[in-house]
């Protein structure tokens, strides 16, 4: 906690730095993957080939996309924002699928017989009903990009991940503990806060 | 509430196709403006199928359907529909809307202002007997299955159509809560004349409810009559065998006490014995078989200032005998 206690203004710059770089790469994700979300939904064969591609990104372990992305784009933030916002696609277009099919044909047919046009019943009807497990999606989101930004600093991005990359290669195990503390808290936070966002909808 | 009137409809070879299958057809049908008719026919029949074509959720391969004497497929289907009501099961309700906001769903799509859709809103919630206070802001889940029914009547009229379609709309219900909402409807039917057509399988609802019944076997019409006419006299076994129409108890329930005073027997001079019971002249034959079932020898029809006659075990049967012919 020394460190903590010491340097509450270099962890305040960090975190702030690390707010930045999620929200940003949020931001991006969810613009890309609702538009991709509705395609895997309505589409069954693209949207299989969408999931399984999105599926593999997934599953390269993070520091080896980050390596990988380093030969295209060199290192900084803007690796680490590609790379963050490649991870964030599986959860939130997947959730925006399932959110999207599981809305009940009866509603859309009352819809459609009430005189809605294609458009109205997409948002009026399918996005509302959908909202909650689409927000469930960016919440899962938000935590895995918030623990996979701590790895950022490896590529020279900056954020809480430089706090803890420090600490360990400079025996300041109080420095990285701090850095560590951060991002736990910045989980929990949007985590408890997104939870509450998805009841509100439900 | 103003009264909107009912329209006029015409079906003409009214034919639906499903992977080469006819799912209807060649239906003709007029209903004229006002009517109450019930499409009754068990699942697979094509009942739904030829209500949908009406508001074109389902577009016929074949025919044509008029209503009003204006061609349905002439116009967009989405600015058709707004002019026709549509009732389903209670699950149409959109569960994140208001009742006040469900309600006003295609009043909206419309363009009224604020200030006309609130009033009809009030109004349509009063119609259907919610209190406009209590239900207005409450949402779908929070109401019970016959109060949620209740809210899709009301938004199914809120754009005061002459046509309303229900496709099977009391299924999700209990019996009581049915019979009740069967009662509300008939009421909502006399009060506001729009042209109804209502599908179930029940048959009891059809009995209740229609004017004229259309009964549906694989997509094509298999008799079309007044309750008691397709129940007296079924055209095909079918129609005797879904109808069970040897049910004499079930055809009773569609005759009155004053209906069967035309028997011979039965003439107002009868009516003497002070200690029979009394019936209404609207009471079913059914009450009446009931009644005499208690161990009177007759039960004396009566208003409450003028005695009309009386019925015996004979009459009953007498005015069961006349509707087959």
């Amino acid at each position: 906690m020394d460190y903590l206690l010491q340097h509450p203004g270099t962890v305040a710059w960090r975190t702030l730095q690390h707010i930045e770089l999620v929200a940003a790469a949020l931001a991006i994700a969810c613009a890309i993957a609702f538009p991709l979300g509705v395609v895997v939904a309505r589409k069954r064969r693209i949207g299989g080939i969408i999931l399984a591609a999105l599926n593999a990104i997934y599953t390269i372990p993070s520091l080896a996309l980050f390596a990988l992305l380093i030969p295209l784009l060199g290192i900084g933030t803007w690796t680490a924002l590609v790379a963050l916002v490649l991870y964030a696609q599986m959860l939130l277009v997947r959730n925006v699928a399932v959110g999207l099919r599981g809305v009940s044909p009866a509603l859309i047919d009352a819809a459609r017989g009430l005189g809605m046009s294609a458009a109205q019943i997409f948002w009026r009807v399918e996005v509302p009903q959908a909202l909650p497990v689409i927000v469930g999606g960016v919440r899962l989101a938000s935590i895995a990009l918030i623990s996979l930004a701590t790895l950022a600093s490896w590529i020279d991005a900056g954020g809480l991940g430089a706090l803890v990359l420090y600490g360990l290669q400079h025996d300041d195990p109080s420095r990285a503990v701090a850095g560590a503390l951060a991002a736990a808290v910045l989980a929990i936070v949007a985590d408890v806060g997104l939870r509450r966002l998805q009841h509100r909808w439900e | 509430m103003e009264k909107p009137g009912g329209a006029s409809l015409r079906l003409h070879g009214v034919t639906v196709r499903y992977r080469g299958r006819a799912a209807v057809d060649g239906v003709d049908l007029d209903v004229a403006a006002g009517e109450f008719i019930v499409l009754l026919g068990p699942s697979g029949s094509g009942k739904s199928t030829l209500l949908r074509t009406i508001n074109r959720l389902v577009l016929p391969d074949a025919g044509t359907i008029e209503i009003d004497g204006r061609d349905a497929a002439a116009e967009p289907p989405e600015a058709l529909r707004r002019g026709i009501g549509y009732a389903i099961q209670a699950v149409g309700l959109f569960p994140h809307l208001s009742v006040a906001r469900n309600i006003a769903v295609v009043p909206e799509l419309l363009g009224w202002g604020q200030a006309r859709i609130a009033a009809r809103v009030e109004a349509l919630l009063a119609l259907v007997r919610l209190d406009p206070a209590r239900y207005r802001d409450r949402y779908p889940r929070e109401l019970s299955g016959g109060e949620q029914q209740r809210v899709g009547v009301a938004r199914a009229l809120a754009a005061e159509p002459r046509l309303l379609l229900m496709d099977e709309p009391f299924g999700a219900v209990d019996a009581i809560v049915r019979a009740d909402l069967q009662e509300e409807t008939l009421r909502i039917h006399r009060m506001l004349g729009t042209t109804i057509l209502f599908v179930t399988h029940d048959v009891d609802e059809a009995l209740r409810l229609a004017d004229r019944i259309v009964v549906l076997k694989d997509g094509c019409i298999e008799q079309v009559g007044s309750p008691l006419n397709v129940l007296a006299n079924p055209a095909t076994d079918y129609v005797a065998a879904l109808l069970d129409s040897k049910d004499a108890v079930r055809r009773l329930q569609l005759l009155n006490a004053r209906d069967a005073l035309r028997s011979a027997t039965a003439r107002p001079e009868m009516a003497k014995g002070d200690d029979w019971p009394r019936v209404t002249p609207q009471a079913t034959l059914r009450e009446v078989l009931s009644v005499l079932l208690g161990g009177a020898s007759r039960t004396m029809v009566a208003n409450d200032d003028e005695v009309l006659g009386s019925l015996s075990f004979d009459d009953v049967r007498a005015a069961l005998a006349r509707t087959e012919g």
